[in-house]
């Protein structure tokens, strides 16, 4: 229905817009990193796409890709009813260059958004009013849901209690192992007693 | 107050009898710590339900002089930690734990107070007893109402022997099987050898009907 979107986005950017496709009405635009804001300004300026509400925010990481951090933003337009979802791919390896401009002073609901992509996924926003971590506690170190967080590592705000100060073990009782939880987290890093 | 040294030995003084009972000091405090149980509720998360559905009348915590919830831990005894504790609320759970008055009891209610339940990751604490010491440990997720019943009751049997070793309520397969430092819970006063044999009879009979 809104092939609209996306024909007045290749229409306006033409070379910014890396990709595009439509599945089951639903439209996504990769774009360039360097245009995320100029093209965010013109999807809610231009009065026939009208796009108001910033739905959601997040960051996506794929390790063997480059860039590697995708920020995905989707966008719904409460006056016209259509969407739209908006791609762009920043980082290295090592996360640097992870940077794209804040677009929250073009929708202020973006704020918190940006905020929790920067927490979890370590992508800064340039002109960020107030880029600090809005889950994580700020002692945190490191970006949890980049896939080279290790999946076992937790930051204990307090110090767990000793053996001997509980005068008890406190490993988990039986029936359950000490790996217990999801396996797909520790595979490879506690091989099961049946492997060995 | 049969219960209160020995079973066998209780009696009951009515209308205008007279008369003393003897018992230990120790054994007296504990008899009275455990029906008036001041509540303070830590709860996080969905396992909340249930604590509302255990405080309400169907299931009517009441019945064990549980049922008052203090929101200061300074007038409060029994810690119900209900719910998902992450990393971020440890301390304040531990400041919690150490505001409340001595002698303190504490529930890990439900499988993530207990032990992180599945949530094995950088933001859960795995199981409160990693930052204070837990007295009852109720699995379920959520625990149901009975469970936690179940839970209140081995905790009552423990104060009553001042007893502070953990318990877990019991589960399908019972860890107190294979862990000799579990303290049980007494059901019954009946041994369940001679219990079950009653109970199948009892079954057969109402089959028979």
């Amino acid at each position: 229905m809104s092939q609209l979107v996306l024909d007045k986005l290749r229409e306006k950017f033409g070379a910014a817009i890396l990709e595009t496709h439509s599945n089951f009405g639903d439209d996504t635009a990769l774009v360039d990193a360097a245009h995320w804001k100029a093209i965010g300004r013109f999807l809610h300026d231009e009065p026939a796409l009208d796009f108001d509400m910033p739905v959601d925010l997040c960051g996506v990481d794929y390790p063997n890709r480059l860039p590697r951090m995708e920020v995905v933003l989707h966008l719904y337009s409460v006056t016209r009813r259509h969407r739209v979802r908006l791609k762009t791919r920043v980082g290295d390896e090592d996360m640097a260059g992870a940077e794209l401009d804040s677009l929250v002073s073009i929708w202020p609901g973006l704020n918190w958004l940006e905020r929790e992509v920067f927490d979890m996924s370590g992508v800064r926003f340039r002109g960020h009013p107030d880029l600090r971590r809005i889950l994580m506690y700020p002692e945190f170190e490191g970006h949890p849901l980049q896939k080279t967080y290790p999946a076992d590592r937790t930051q204990p705000l307090v110090s767990y209690r000793t053996e001997d100060e509980a005068g008890m073990p406190l490993n988990k009782l039986e029936p359950f192992g000490h790996d217990e939880g999801m396996p797909f987290g520790r595979q490879g890093r506690h091989p099961r007693a049946e492997d060995s | 107050m049969g219960d209160m040294s020995n079973a066998n030995r209780s009696l009951t003084l009515e209308g205008s009898e007279q008369g003393f009972a003897t018992t230990k000091v120790d054994a007296l405090l504990g008899w009275a710590r455990k029906y008036s149980l001041f509540a303070y509720p830590f709860v996080t998360a969905c396992c909340g339900m249930e604590y509302m559905a255990l405080a309400s009348p169907r299931f009517d915590v009441a019945r064990f002089g549980a049922e008052a919830p203090r929101f200061s831990p300074r007038q409060s005894d029994l810690l119900w930690v209900v719910g998902t504790i992450s990393q971020r609320q440890g301390p304040v759970l531990k400041r919690i734990y150490e505001q409340m008055m001595e002698p303190k009891w504490v529930f890990a209610f439900g499988t993530c107070a207990s032990s992180g339940g599945f949530y094995d990751n950088y933001t859960t604490v795995p199981g409160i007893d990693k930052i204070i010491p837990v007295d009852v440990y109720i699995p379920g997720c959520p625990p149901r109402p009975e469970a936690v019943i179940d839970g209140l009751l081995l905790l009552q049997d423990k104060i009553a022997r001042n007893e502070r070793r953990p318990g877990v309520v019991k589960p399908r397969i019972d860890p107190t099987d294979r862990v000799k430092d579990l303290v049980k819970l007494r059901r019954s006063a009946l041994d369940p050898a001679e219990l079950a044999p009653r109970l199948r009879q009892d079954l057969e009979g109402q089959g028979q009907k």
